[in-house]
């Protein structure tokens, strides 16, 4: 009876554990399904480089969206990898213990607050700026980058960070012990030695950039058109999806579901590849 | 061989104290300028009343309540299966082929987009299980989204509970699922409560995939089979529409004011718990 319990158990944790990933399966099968038939009808290439996007008309081209994409997450990584670079570096060597106590709540809280309030600060800042000085709808791809940039300031703090720290001391004090400063040490010992970590952490960081939805609506304006210019409002895959979902049906909804596909993709890709980054590391 | 640094040093090193700041004077300023204009707007009223003409008047109760029981609905069936996954793949099995594909599809998971899960929740919940736009939907699309954080926490509590504690329940005599339920279980629960904790925090910012699948009916939802607006996907429609810029103040200030409290909570644990351990 005991040794039947103990089975049991074992055997219960094992499909908890399987009905869990399981789900992945679902998403993919359920998604791929779902648009597969719409990019059967378009042809693939056709879907991906096709300029135009006019669901009445029942074209389906998604090519300036992922332009749109990119250049935002592009612009996001711009903004945010520097700022978070050097925010981790501060916090790993240079700040003193209570603002360290003040800045890890702070920058989980930055990571919880709501993406829709981060896009609404950009509706009240950032997008007026940058009709007034810059010129433009202000509703741009420069906006974008901004409110996303500050948003994956918390992955790449955070991952930044624990990757410095956890480098062994002796690399430290052996550079500070030939005669380098804290900053060459820093510079050519330690951010060297934590290169994957950081590297990993920048990867994780465009994901995050890629896959926001709300908080972009409400700053890129989610024109469909090719954009020139950084002061251009685009579409991005995820706003694409976003925004026409709740009255789509029939083969734009299908179009949808496409779209989805290449973000799939997109973030698997992505997700990929930083996890053979980390993995590289832990060998 | 490099000459005198001390200059650049000094340069270097401002530019890192002025991103830090910079980092914080963000934070703070979002924060502060929410909660100025949205604490106003919290009544008595604000919390209890139905919201009116679209959101311009009235309070926000029917998106609390609808909040609250999305919220429910996805940690009440993330967490089992979240637990369960974690103590398998902590204390049942070696590392092998089997654990490299739970952690593949785990980590797969986590950087899945939220609106992805929305495109699945829809589909598969809304149209395919023809539960319709729900707190249903809604709730188990977020328990699937939420599901590798809860692995992710879990797995690392149970992993920190000292070996000593494990061999000293066996040499007593339990048995492994013993010694899980009576002893390792009660040592990583405070992390493990940390981990659903943040992934309420997490259900109740979320917008995206709400949207998708609870639809956006601003009624009181009678039952779990009734479509819900979330705050969050109030605040998003007020905000966006351009609706009613006071109530979506109020609603935003709502959500931060219930968001850093779950914060709060979540460090209190994580404190007392690393506490205890030393």
């Amino acid at each position: 009876m005991k040794k039947f319990k103990e089975k049991l158990s074992g055997l219960a944790f094992l499909v908890l554990a399987l009905s869990s990933i399981s789900v992945l399966l679902l998403i993919t099968v359920f998604i791929v399904v779902q648009g597969a038939s719409s990019i059967g009808r378009e042809g693939l290439l056709n879907f991906v480089f096709g300029m135009k996007w006019a669901p009445s008309q029942d074209i389906y081209g998604i090519f300036p969206m992922i332009v749109g994409t990119l250049s935002v997450t592009l612009g996001a990584a711009i903004v945010g990898v520097p700022i978070g670079l050097c925010t981790s570096i501060f916090l790993a060597e240079f700040a003193p213990p209570f603002l360290r106590n003040i800045f890890r709540p702070a920058i989980q809280l930055l990571a919880a607050i709501p993406s829709v309030v981060y896009g609404f600060v950009g509706i009240l800042f950032v997008v007026p700026f940058i009709r007034n000085f810059l010129g433009g709808p202000g509703l741009s791809i420069l906006a974008a980058s901004i409110v996303l940039g500050v948003m994956i300031l918390p992955t790449v703090i955070s991952i930044c960070e624990v990757s410095l720290l956890s480098l062994p001391r002796q690399y430290k004090e052996g550079a500070l012990a030939l005669g380098l400063t804290r900053w060459q040490s820093i510079l050519h010992v330690q951010l060297p030695a934590a290169k994957s970590g950081i590297v990993a952490a920048i990867i994780l960081g465009i994901g995050r950039a890629v896959g926001e939805t709300m908080a972009v609506i409400m700053v890129v304006g989610n024109a469909t058109a090719m954009p020139e210019s950084i002061l251009d409002s685009v579409r991005t895959l995820t706003t694409n999806i976003g925004i026409e979902m709740g009255y789509a049906f029939g083969e734009h909804q299908e179009a949808l579901f496409a779209t989805g596909i290449i973000l799939f993709v997109m973030i698997m890709i992505i997700n990929g590849l930083a996890q053979s980054v980390v993995r590289r590391k832990s060998k | 061989m490099r000459k005198k640094p001390r200059v650049g040093e000094k340069v270097v090193v401002g530019i890192i104290w002025t991103a830090a700041v910079l980092v914080l004077a963000v934070l703070a300023a979002i924060i502060v300028y929410i909660l100025v204009k949205g604490l106003p707007q919290l009544s008595w009223e604000f919390l209890t009343q139905i919201p009116r003409n679209m959101g311009r008047a009235g309070g926000i109760s029917s998106t609390i309540v609808g909040t609250l029981l999305v919220t429910a609905v996805a940690i009440v069936i993330a967490v089992p299966f979240g637990v369960g996954t974690a103590f398998y793949l902590a204390e049942y099995t070696k590392e092998g082929i089997i654990t490299r594909i739970i952690r593949f599809s785990a980590e797969s998971l986590a950087g899945i987009p939220s609106i992805v899960y929305g495109l699945f929740g829809f589909i598969f919940f809304v149209i395919t299980l023809k539960m319709g736009y729900s707190v249903l939907s809604g709730g188990l699309t977020l328990a699937i989204m939420i599901l590798p954080t809860i692995i992710r926490t879990a797995e690392e509590a149970i992993r920190t509970v000292p070996n000593s504690y494990r061999e000293t329940s066996y040499s007593l005599g339990a048995t492994k699922w013993q010694t899980i339920i009576k002893t390792v279980f009660p040592s990583s629960l405070p992390g493990i409560v940390n981990g659903i904790i943040l992934s309420v925090g997490r259900c109740v910012a979320e917008t995206a995939a709400v949207m998708l699948t609870a639809g956006s009916i601003l009624r009181m939802p009678k039952s779990l089979g009734d479509s819900s607006r979330t705050m969050a996907v109030h605040f998003f429609i007020l905000a966006s529409e351009d609706i009613s810029m006071e109530k979506a103040y109020g609603t935003a200030a709502l959500l931060i004011l219930l968001i850093f409290l779950i914060n709060v909570v979540a460090n209190i644990l994580v404190n007392r718990f690393a506490a205890k351990r030393r």
